[in-house]
């Protein structure tokens, strides 16, 4: 059984995202007979390309996914480079898979309350400095060049990649070669720069090609903060997808493989980024400089991930605020009143979204969960080198979703798979599974074996030292990973709808509902529900092997 | 001796080495034949990387792939290379105590004893009096003492009754002090329970504290 676990498991990944990408190269072509489409055809293609503003749309999405991407990468260096050991260091280290948690949309709906012309940075500095009485007429959010969807995603790639790089800096015993870098006269920005990132780098590059991925292809972040005419590239695909006429179907399929080729191009042209940036530090790397800037590189590295953190609490504290304003003036900072009408009035409909979402969430997440546990014993019985799969497991978040997604339901139901909230668990599954396993396989791995042969030489089996001495000493990180796992599904957007027919509703999929709509008031509840859920997770997962180890020390930490 | 008319007397079995060979990459890393009788402790000595740990992990059933070994292990007349670890008898003593940290010191007890053992409240609680711990059972073992750890993990390792020890350099942590004090304790109480043991160390005090037959390595 054990043995099966690694095969099951990338032939979950991988099945699904080839046949959903076949199902989409065909119907670009022109054929997919349960439409009417008997013959191959490049129609779709010249339909595509005559429509208005589809340059706009690529261009847009290429640059925020490499832009965001580059910002976030840039922020996170400098502040591992500029703050080990301070205690910003320490407290941003302790917010940030909370960060993490926050879904994409929630961040989104707060983020645009921060930065409308109505939200809360205009009310903060009107009209004393702008001299405004009322919102000033400025496309803010939804700017035509993507400015504002670019800053949310960097919002919510930064606590990623930081968490990816603290997972990934141990096994590179930091603090020695910094520790060498300063006894040959480098002051500690620049000697970690020099002799930490170069080896941090490549462990970190493909959660880098994941946001990037994730970026140029991002659908709800878009639908709240991305241009509208034109929209993004995914944005309109799904429009064109959800067209009555069908022949809008065949050429959103032309669009979702046009899709794939931009995000692949984002890839490629980061890869031509990392060749000649290598080139360009050769020598920076070994020309003696050690001291140079230090100042200045402290001070952003400091200061660029404070700003976008408190950013990110700023935005989510904006929709509480909202959620429970009453009258609330232009230039005024705080509204007149507080009322808890709208939560009151929100709440019978909060009820069948909630567990919808808890429903998907919990079983998605137990059955990772269980897959992954299954995958490292397996791993670690066997003597298995885990290096040269790890790829396939980043292929859901390497492929954008809205590539293959249309086509895994174009095969869903030619298989004849119908129900709705089975479909989209297994699709949750397959974007749970790769995260559940990054949190959890290195301390998996790193926990001591000798554990594990004291438990066996006192007579236990092997099956049983799993469960009595694996599992309780694993307690903590596992949690975290199903923390994560639960996370991850509860902000999934595109898969809940497009799997679900629209007929699952998640607080994910209402509160994106919204967006189109304009009261902020309603969002802000929604939006704070969909960002208190995966909290709750994170709580519990903190909470539990505390309150179980509250009469064993070395098993709190 | 008296225990031999109160109690039906588990008689110790002789632990066989026969010719044991151990090769990493084709290279052979030690070679060993030896026989250690009840009650006896044989010592194997050699600086760090003479593959002193991995005979031990060959004989306890632990031994990584890399590996490639030959001989037999035998239990008086019981081969044990066909046994999975659980099955071997063979109990361990390590650098660390490993104690585990999410049971209590008499959990971590109980944990070594055999399921259909009777009376294992009092059995926990003998051993935990024989070691000068006695009403410690509920303690979280990361309270105890570096030496009070040591002790518990002797004593839950001769609860799980294993019929040979496999000692890896046990005491090589130890302050000076405390270090002659676990020696004199383990030896004891392995002759008292009629056990044959191998122990690996690197410090000649340990060899001559055993009392047995030294082999060096490398």
């Amino acid at each position: 059984m054990l043995r099966l676990a690694p095969v099951l498991i990338i032939g979950l990944l991988v099945l699904p995202v080839g046949s959903g990408l076949l199902m989409v190269l065909l119907p670009a072509f022109g054929y997919l007979p349960a439409l009417g489409g008997y013959g191959f055809s490049l129609a779709p293609w010249q339909m595509l390309f005559a429509q208005p503003g589809l340059g706009r749309s690529v261009a847009v999405s290429f640059a925020s996914g490499l832009v965001s991407a580059a910002l976030a990468l840039a922020i996170v260096v400098l502040f591992l480079a500029a703050s080990r050991g301070t205690w910003l260091d320490r407290s941003i280290r302790r917010l940030v898979s909370p960060l993490l948690a926050i879904p994409h949309a929630a961040i989104a709906f707060g983020f645009a309350f921060l930065i409308a012309p109505s939200g809360l940075m205009a009310r903060l500095i009107s009209p004393s400095l702008t001299g405004w009485e009322r919102p000033p007429d400025a496309l803010i959010i939804n700017d035509p060049w993507g400015l504002s969807l670019m800053a949310g995603l960097v919002l919510k790639e930064v606590p990623f990649l930081l968490l990816m790089s603290l997972a990934a800096l141990p096994q590179l015993a930091p603090e020695k070669r910094l520790m060498l870098a300063r006894s040959l006269g480098y002051s500690p920005t620049i000697g970690w720069l020099k002799t930490v990132l170069p080896s941090l780098y490549p462990l970190i590059r493909l959660p880098v090609y994941a946001v990037i991925a994730y970026a140029t292809s991002v659908v709800d972040m878009a639908l709240i903060l991305g241009p509208t005419l034109p929209p993004t590239l995914s944005v309109s695909i799904l429009s064109w997808f959800n067209d009555p006429d069908i022949s809008h179907r065949f050429m959103a399929s032309a669009a979702a493989v046009l899709q794939l080729g931009v995000t692949i191009a984002a890839l490629l042209f980061w890869w031509l980024l990392e060749q000649l940036t290598r080139i360009l530090t050769r020598r920076w790397l070994t020309n003696g400089s050690r001291q140079g800037g230090e100042i200045a590189l402290r001070v952003v590295g400091r200061s660029a991930l404070l700003f976008s953190s408190i950013t990110a609490l700023a935005a989510l504290a904006g929709l509480g605020l909202f959620s429970l304003a009453g009258f609330w003036r232009f230039p005024e900072v705080l509204p007149q009143m507080l009322t808890l009408d709208h939560w009151q009035r929100s709440g019978p409909m909060l009820v069948t979204p909630l567990i919808n979402t808890a429903l998907i969430g919990l079983i998605s997440t137990a059955l990772a969960t269980a897959l992954v546990l299954a995958t490292l014993e397996n791993e670690h019985r066997q003597h298995i080198q885990p290096k040269r799969a790890l790829w396939l497991l980043y292929l859901p978040l390497l492929v954008p979703q809205i590539a293959f997604l249309f086509g895994l339901i174009v095969a869903a139901e030619s298989l004849g798979i119908r129900p709705p909230l089975g479909l989209v668990i297994a699709g949750h599954l397959l974007f749970v599974l790769p995260y559940v396993y990054l949190s959890l396989a290195e301390t998996y791995r790193r926990l001591d074996p000798r554990w594990l042969k004291v438990a066996r030489s006192l007579g236990v089996s092997r099956s049983a030292a799993f469960w009595r001495v694996r599992l309780p000493l694993l307690i903590a990180p596992l949690l975290t990973a199903f923390a994560v796992g639960l996370a991850v599904s509860i902000g999934q957007y595109l898969p809940t709808q497009l799997l679900g027919a629209g007929r699952v509703t998640t607080v994910t999929t209402e509160a994106v509902a919204l967006a189109s709509g304009s009261n902020r008031r309603l969002i802000g509840v929604w939006a704070l529900v969909q960002a208190g859920l995966p909290l709750i997770g994170f709580i519990l997962a903190l909470g539990v092997p505390r309150l179980l180890a509250t009469h064993r020390r070395d098993l709190a930490t | 001796m008296t225990t031999s008319l109160c109690a039906p007397l588990s008689l110790g079995q002789t632990l066989r080495l026969e010719h044991i060979s151990i090769a990493l990459a084709g290279r052979e890393l030690l070679a060993v034949d030896a026989a250690i009788a009840a009650g006896e402790v044989l010592t194997v000595m050699g600086p760090s990387g003479s593959g002193k740990s991995t005979l031990l992990a060959y004989i306890a059933g632990f031994l990584d792939r890399e590996f490639t070994a030959s001989g037999g292990v035998w239990l008086g007349e019981r081969d044990l290379l066909g046994l999975p670890a659980e099955k071997r008898g063979i109990g361990l003593l390590f650098q660390d105590p490993l104690l585990f940290p999410h049971l209590s010191v008499g959990g971590n007890l109980r944990f070594g004893l055999p399921r259909s053992s009777k009376e294992k409240h009092q059995q926990v609680s003998q051993a935990l009096e024989q070691v000068g711990l006695a009403g410690l059972e509920s303690r979280d073992p990361a309270t105890l003492s570096g030496g009070q750890q040591s002790r518990v993990a002797l004593m839950r390792l001769l609860l799980s009754k294993p019929k040979a020890v496999l000692l890896d350099e046990p005491f090589s942590k130890l302050d000076t002090a405390l270090r002659q004090e676990m020696r004199a304790l383990v030896f004891s109480q392995l002759r008292e329970a009629g056990l044959p043991a191998l122990l690996v160390t690197h410090d000649h005090a340990d060899a001559k504290a055993a009392g047995g037959p030294v082999i060096e390595l490398g």
